[in-house]
């Protein structure tokens, strides 16, 4: 659902609809309902426990022009950030010295594109997402990886189809440096995943003509919603 | 050559081309010369609007044949580098095979995209790249690292650019191949220390203020070594710059 006429913006790119105000719902069904698209009355009704948190039905919309260009790289870094903070503060086991400084490294890097966008943005910036990594078992070496590739490689071809969106040359070599080090972080995760063969930059990702991905937001956004608990808007970016 | 298909590609680069010729033409062309008359002027501004458009086309043509001129030698080193018997170790040809089988496919698809534009294969030199396999996987680092910063140096010159998107796949697989050949050289993946050599392949990797923004003193980064923020942006490198380094191998 997109945000109507009738929403309210009460922060930069958050709308409240005056059909769903603000409630109140017991914290461990709202982590069931980390998904959040059933109706709001429905969770009012099941909610039994006292603790408590405050939860806004809203729209998170990126915006237009290379402000929402902007914001929907900082939707992507904001999710990896928190992906990679939550493999090393809960590591899967048996994770090697050297998987350990890798994802500890790109852990850092995604922190800092994170916070770098969201300083750059300044309050035209979105607000920080709620993850959703319910799909991923963090105990799981297979999983936390195949993870990262899917990432990593989302990323990669998220940068490298928005970069014709940019209007501004600044912006657009600036994506340019990030997306490179998305490209270097997948390469390695699919080493790590499988080591010394061509997967680093297999067929499955580089065609034929030895092209990466390149996909718009509309093919972006719908992957990534999954993993994020907030519902993103990418309805106002440039086509 | 179709007169209609010029003033229609030229419409694309210049919209104000049709309006401009007739501003000339109708009001102002006396007030620049009494003898000119309209027949003779508009071919003169017509004339004027394709040297620009050229000069834009032309902006694209070298974008291009620049980045071809780097995926010659590319393709050139890892095939020689493939064919040089005992070079490449055994556990690492998979890997050596897949760059060169993209750097190939990259000179293909550039030559396609430039036609009769596109530059002949200059003759390398590769000096004595191909003595040993460090020295080998040490010059296609420098090969890849450069090629990343090279394409990333040209991405605003293709701003609005149909073949931006192009560069921009062929960006990201160089940046692929620079992972992985680091990484079989004992490397970190990303460009991590600016004090790596050959110098010029390196300089500027040492920034850490991206778009006036300084990392290192951003919110939640405390404690985080400065060494992850030059390594979380790669950094471009000019024309002039790459054509330095590879002037060595041409």
């Amino acid at each position: 659902m997109l945000s109507s006429n009738k929403d309210q913006q009460v922060a930069p790119g958050v709308f409240v609809s005056p059909e769903h105000p603000s409630m109140f719902l017991g914290r461990r069904l709202f982590l069931r309902y980390a998904g959040f698209t059933v109706a709001a009355s429905g969770l009012l009704m099941a909610c039994s426990s006292t603790e408590t948190v405050q939860v806004t039905p809203t729209i998170v919309d990126l915006g237009s022009g290379d402000t929402g260009i902007l914001n929907y790289a900082y939707a992507l870094e904001q999710l990896e950030a928190a992906f990679y903070t939550m493999v090393i503060a809960t590591p899967y086991a048996n994770m090697s010295a050297d998987e350990k400084t890798i994802l500890t490294e790109i852990r850092d890097h995604e922190i800092i594109h994170r916070e770098f966008f969201k300083a750059a943005l300044g309050s035209a910036a979105i607000i920080g997402l709620t993850p959703n990594f319910t799909a991923i078992n963090f105990s799981d070496r297979a999983s936390v990886l195949g993870a990262a590739k899917t990432f990593e490689d989302l990323g990669v071809g998220a940068y490298n189809g928005a970069g014709k969106l940019i209007k501004s040359a600044d912006y657009l070599t600036l994506a340019g440096k990030i997306v490179s080090v998305e490209a270097r972080h997948a390469a390695i995760i699919r080493d790590l995943l499988a080591p010394r063969t061509a997967a680093f930059a297999g067929d499955d990702v580089i065609d034929a003509t030895g092209l990466d991905k390149a996909y718009t937001p509309t093919q972006v956004l719908p992957l990534a919603q999954p993993f994020v608990t907030n519902k993103i808007s990418g309805a106002n970016l440039p086509q | 050559m179709n007169l209609f298909n010029i003033f229609s590609d030229i419409e694309k680069l210049d919209g104000d081309v049709a309006e401009r010729v007739e501003y000339y033409t109708r009001r102002n062309l006396f007030k620049l010369s009494r003898k000119a008359t309209a027949a003779v002027a508009t071919p003169a501004i017509l004339a004027a609007s394709l040297n620009d458009a050229y000069a834009q086309a032309s902006t694209v043509a070298d974008v291009l044949n620049f980045a071809l001129t780097l995926e010659y030698l590319e393709d050139e080193f890892y095939r020689t580098g493939l064919a040089t018997s005992g070079l490449v170790v055994a556990g690492d040809q998979a890997i050596i095979a897949q760059i060169s089988k993209h750097e190939a496919a990259h000179v293909a698809l550039l030559k396609g995209a430039l036609g009769t534009a596109a530059i002949a294969k200059p003759t390398f030199r590769f000096g004595n790249a191909f003595s040993t396999y460090q020295v080998f996987l040490a010059t296609a680092q420098t090969f890849e690292d450069v090629g990343v910063r090279a394409y990333k140096g040209q991405a605003s010159a293709l701003l609005g650019q149909a073949v931006l998107t192009r560069a921009l796949q062929i960006h990201s697989v160089e940046a692929r191949h620079a992972a992985i050949v680091r990484r079989l050289r004992g490397l970190k993946s990303w460009i991590s220390d600016p004090a790596e050599m050959p110098a010029a392949a390196y300089a500027g990797e040492d920034n850490t203020t991206q778009a006036g923004v300084v990392l290192t003193g951003l919110p939640n980064v405390t404690g985080i070594d400065a060494a992850r923020s030059r390594e979380a942006f790669d950094e471009i490198l000019t024309k002039q710059a790459v054509l330095a380094i590879a002037g060595a191998y041409l």
